[in-house]
């Protein structure tokens, strides 16, 4: 079938930048100096620079060229539909990057005076206000700069809290079907790992929980909605087990697109979780970056939090508050990635309480007419209800030696990002599809007959499948060669490597 | 709600061919006394002009205009317009993780440039696509130290970013792992050396600078690695200033470095998102955490890149993996790839040098009416004043002038007393410089 | 495939061979063959002890890391230097691809591993599921 969404066209090649440096250019022009000029050399002595290598000159056309060629190879949320599973490619609207960019917010100093800091100040009680309100949580941190820098939070919260009470505990149990920054996090943290199988839904087996929580657990980091897109329906009972012995529960809020103004976290028995305000909230994933990863808790970790917390003052005004002798300290040098706090506000000014809960109708809405589409013609490994995302698996489609990899290939050659490949680990071949709610009827029916089409392939021409994608600037890379052999920068040809100025001798690890 | 692109006729039909009455089936999952049956309690739905008028209020709250005479760890260094025109191109800002390297190819090239602008700069062999920003990425750096060499303890110098050094503190305490800290010299503000001869020992894993300094110091690197390496240890260096690198000799010596690239482009923006950095020698790349990306071509030939050892990464080594982090700044990432080709090689050095020069003259005028510490030690764009009076009464004055004034010292470095730690840059005028100095009683 | 008669094997993949009270380690052509294009080998330091049944080093695919179990315990006394640069050598003939000889601690642990017969068994088994 010849895709309906893309037909091809020319783009630009386009060399590295330093293929395009020629002495001389320039793309810069300073103003005069208007206080007397210095010696580098005399100031600063054997201190002083001679010259900076490789750095490229180029003339400011260049530049723009090279950027504009560069950015149309990508494909993007605003080029059509990016289902990346628990990735949340939602809309990022341009209003959001306008007001971050007001004089006042992006120009603002962070060490600046509190008495002309207000605004700022204003923005992140406001937003702290608003993300206590929608998680159903007493209160809040929006240091943290990720998602995974805000489970190490939150993990760290948990365990001056069992600290305070004695003993920080052993161990943090982890579901199979978690992402990998969970275990990743319990790792730094100190903690020891303890998998839980997921039962024959892919959901938390409370009984089996309760077999292994004990009082050497700190707690359990648990995704809800999981990451098989189901909610667990048997969360106050796992919350209950935990308590019970005095751990505490964790919930990794990457999928918090599915409840926002449906259910809290903070009333069905969570004690701490992170948001991620580049999924839910719709700040920009950026090429994969910079994330924002706040963390809300009940009230029993409050005074944990990283430092410094908001606080109003007696004549009303905002500040920090530094004292706070029980905290984990500080885990980022200021107080967190504020742009994104301005526009994950704007974003929630722009729904308000009815669009939120629009937004999470509608995003459950995509995924469950994709599901019903699709199935059938996919493998669906668990058939508890889907609420935001949903996850096939490739089991079909192996049989004629197609893999899911294989098929994320193909549906670039139909004008898609695809979705996400082999994750979660419990899923074999998973094939898990976000669609959010960005996407309008006629995108998700485009999608959907792709994937039908593709099906067909399988069968048909498999050979297509496997070697695609066949339409894209580049085929398929030699990730082989780029392990085995790295190159992690450029160097002009024949340009000796030069080695290093000290080799000293070190203890190196196996 | 203007995001949402269905007309209630599409929902109405999606729902009757999936077989459903009504989108609240989808929430039966939910147990009922779980649901949310109310409104949030959030602000009613906004006007995109209603959205604007209130971020412009809480911008002017903030006072925007005035002359900034602070630094330490965020710099107000001009950006050049295309930085902005250019990251704001959806397929820059809109895309994810360039997973798919078919179709992420503008993104990868972009952090491969990017990482071997880091290497140019910093002198080192290899750089990863980023951070989180300077604190963490130290923090990361002395974690990545420990793996090399199997050791728990470091020796840090009180002259690192005291938030950074905190953040140093929350990653490694609950493990266990020692710290010492080394003060710094009366006389330069440079490390001691002697204090660090006597602190590392065959159980340490690294040292940790900064240079320039927090005290806005350079430090002999050279000399510190000597030490350091005597031992077997590693030497970390952080580099809060990146636009030191335009003019400072690069700290070759180091094994790894963490800087932060704020100044290269991206707003102040009252503190984040910033752009960290690793940079390090190849040798140790396996232990390196982060994001890599690496050249190679395609079954055709063609030359492209990928993200590469990712086998050291979370999402397959999960609880063995380098770090947790698995967002990095892209987006942040390419503002500084783009400021790196403006200013470029000549650029970034003469931009260095009008802060060398600037810093240098308000130096002179402040030693004047107060005294400038550290007098014999060489530095960058930053200097610390020791007043009269506090620093916060100075800075009082200074506010009534729409001027903001250097940071005080008090809380992080006490023993100083009055003191204040001031920056300038190439957006210091001489007449800011010389109305600020004026409010520093004689 | 074959897997030779002479070396024995463990149900993670390792094959070992006895030289008097020395031994040779390495990964069987069924694990490489499941690997993939193997790209970088972790292994430990001359001199290090390896105990029966625990980790030892890994082998890294590009999107997959697999840790390694020792056969045997014992000292190591070699390891293939040639496999850091050229890790492919255990795709193309992984059987005499070695990693590391070690000294022997207790002969009578490689007597109780899979036999050629038995491995083979196992791993028809194991690929049939």
């Amino acid at each position: 079938m010849k895709p309906r969404k893309v037909s091809q066209h020319v783009n630009q090649n386009e060399g590295l930048i330093f293929e395009k440096s020629s002495p001389g250019k320039k793309a810069y022009k300073l103003p005069p100096l208007d206080v007397p000029d210095v010696n580098p050399e005399k100031l600063l002595g054997e201190q002083a620079r001679e010259d900076l290598g490789l750095m490229p000159e180029v003339s400011e056309i260049e530049i723009i060229r090279h950027f504009t060629r560069l950015s149309t190879w990508n494909y993007a949320i605003d080029l059509g539909m990016y289902p990346l599973g628990s990735c949340t490619m939602k809309y990022n609207a341009r209003v959001n990057e306008f007001v971050a960019r007001l004089e006042g917010l992006g120009n603002a100093h962070p060490y600046q005076p509190e008495k002309i800091s207000q605004g700022a100040l204003r923005i992140i009680k406001t937003l702290q206000e608003c993300l206590c309100e929608i998680t159903g949580m007493d209160t809040i941190t929006l240091q943290p700069a990720a998602g995974a820098h805000g489970e190490f939070t939150g993990i760290l919260l948990m365990r001056a809290y069992h600290e305070s009470r004695g003993n920080p505990r052993k161990k943090l149990i982890i579901p199979d079907s978690a992402h990998g920054t969970n275990p990743a996090t319990a790792a730094i943290c100190g903690y020891e790992i303890v998998n839980l199988k997921s039962n024959a839904e892919g959901m938390v087996d409370a009984s089996l929980l309760a077999s292994v929580v004990d009082d050497s657990v700190a707690g359990m980091m648990l995704t809800n909605p999981s990451t098989i897109g189901v909610f667990e329906k048997e969360i106050h009972r796992i919350a209950d087990v935990l308590h019970d012995k005095g751990a505490l529960l964790y919930m990794d809020g990457a999928n918090m697109n599915a409840l926002v103004g449906k259910a809290r976290p903070g009333d069905f028995g969570v004690d701490v979780m992170h948001l991620n305000l580049h999924k839910t909230f719709s700040t920009p994933h950026g090429g994969g970056g910079p994330g924002s990863g706040p963390v809300a808790c009940k009230k029993i970790l409050e005074r944990f939090l990283p430092t410094p917390v908001l606080t109003t003052r007696t004549d009303g005004k905002l500040g920090f508050e530094y004292n706070r002798p029980q905290s984990i300290g500080r885990v980022r040098a200021f107080y967190g990635n504020f742009g994104m706090f301005v526009r994950a506000l704007a974003y929630i000014f722009a729904n308000g309480p009815d669009g939120l809960r629009q937004t999470t109708e509608d995003a459950v809405l995509n995924a469950n007419y994709i599901r019903k589409k699709l199935e059938g013609i996919y493998d669906l490994p668990y058939k508890t209800g889907s609420m935001h995302e949903v996850v096939f698996s490739d089991r079909l489609q192996t049989q004629n030696g197609v893999r899911t990899g294989d098929i994320a290939k193909r549906l670039i050659d139909y004008g898609f990002h695809p979705y996400t490949t082999s994750f979660p680990l419990i899923v074999p071949g998973a094939l898990m599809i976000e669609p959010t709610e960005s996407e309008s009827k006629e995108e998700l029916d485009l999608f959907i007959d792709a994937m039908k089409s593709i099906a067909r392939e399988v069968q048909d021409d498999p050979q297509l499948v496997v070697s695609a994608p066949h339409n894209t600037r580049v085929a398929r890379m030699d990730e082989t060669t780029a392990a085995r052999k790295p190159i992690l920068r450029w160097r002009p040809e024949q340009k000796a490597v030069a080695a290093p100025a000290v080799k000293p001798e070190l203890v190196e690890t196996r | 709600m203007r995001y949402l692109p269905k007309s209630p006729a599409d929902r109405e039909v999606m729902l009757r061919e999936i077989g459903v009455h009504s989108v609240d089936d989808f929430f039966k999952a939910i147990p009922a006394e779980y649901r949310l049956n109310r409104d949030l309690k959030v602000p009613r739905q906004m006007a995109e002009s209603e959205i604007i008028d209130y971020f412009r209020e809480r911008s002017e709250e903030n006072a925007a205009g005035y002359a900034v005479f602070l630094g330490a760890g965020a710099y107000h260094h001009y950006r050049p317009v295309i930085i902005d025109a250019l990251v704001q191109r959806g397929e820059f800002l809109t895309s994810y993780t360039p997973y798919q390297a078919e179709i992420s190819q503008g993104t990868l090239q972009a952090i491969f440039e990017f990482q071997t602008m880091i290497c140019e700069l910093t002198g080192m062999e290899i750089a990863n696509a980023s951070m989180y920003d300077g604190s963490t990425g130290a923090a990361e750096a002395i974690l990545m130290a420990m793996r090399v060499t199997g050791r728990h303890e470091s020796v840090i110098a009180r002259t690192v970013h005291p938030e950074y050094r905190e953040v140093i503190h929350t990653y490694l305490h609950h493990r266990d792992m020692p710290m010492t800290f080394a003060g710094y010299r009366d006389e330069s503000g440079e490390i001691k050396l002697d204090e660090l001869e006597q602190f590392v020992t065959d159980r340490t894993a690294c040292v940790l600078i900064q240079s320039p300094n927090f005290l806005g110091s350079i430090e002999d690197v050279a000399a510190v690695a000597e030490i350091a390496h005597r031992k077997g240890a590693l030497l970390v260096v952080s580099i809060a200033e990146a636009l030191s690198l335009g003019i400072v000799k690069p700290p070759v010596e180091a094994d790894i470095v963490s800087m932060e690239a704020q100044s290269f482009g991206v707003p102040l923006g009252f503190g984040g998102p910033y752009d960290g950095v690793l940079a390090a020698k190849e040798k140790y790349v396996r232990q390196m955490p982060g994001r890599l990306v690496g050249e190679t071509k395609d079954k055709n030939g063609n030359r492209g890149y990928v993200l590469t050892l990712s086998t050291r990464e979370q999402h397959i080594r999960r609880e063995k993996a380098t770090s947790n982090i698995c967002t990095n700044q892209a987006l942040v990432a390419l503002m500084s790839t783009i400021y790196m080709n403006v200013y470029g090689r000549e650029g970034l050095k003469d931009l260095a040098k009008q802060n060398l020069a600037k810093a240098h003259y308000a130096a002179g005028e402040f030693g004047k009416r107060a005294k400038v510490l550290f007098p014999r030690g060489k530095r960058f764009n930053e200097f610390v004043v020791q007043s009269k009076d506090d620093p916060h009464a100075i800075n009082d004055r200074l506010l009534e002038k729409r001027i903001v004034g250097g940071l005080s010292l008090k809380k992080f470095y006490p023993e100083l007393g009055n003191a204040s730690l001031w920056c300038c840059t190439e957006m210091n005028t001489r007449e800011q410089i010389d109305a600020a100095i004026q409010a520093v009683q004689a | 495939m074959a897997f030779p008669a002479d070396y024995r094997y463990t149900k993670e993949h390792e094959w070992i061979k006895v030289d008097g009270n020395q031994a040779t380690i390495g990964i069987t052509d069924y694990a490489q063959n499941s690997l993939g294009d193997i790209v970088f080998v972790e292994l430990p330091k001359v001199g290090e002890e390896l105990t029966a049944g625990k980790t030892f080093g890994s082998v890294e695919s590009v999107k997959a890391v697999s840790e390694l179990y020792a056969p045997a315990s014992g000292k190591v006394v070699a390891i293939n230097e040639s496999l850091a640069t050229a890790p492919e050598k255990i795709n193309s003939d992984a059987h005499g691809s070695w990693m590391l000889r070690i000294q022997l601690k207790d002969a009578g642990e490689v007597s109780k591993l899979l036999s050629s017969d038995d491995y083979d068994k196992y791993v028809k088994e194991e690929g049939g599921q």
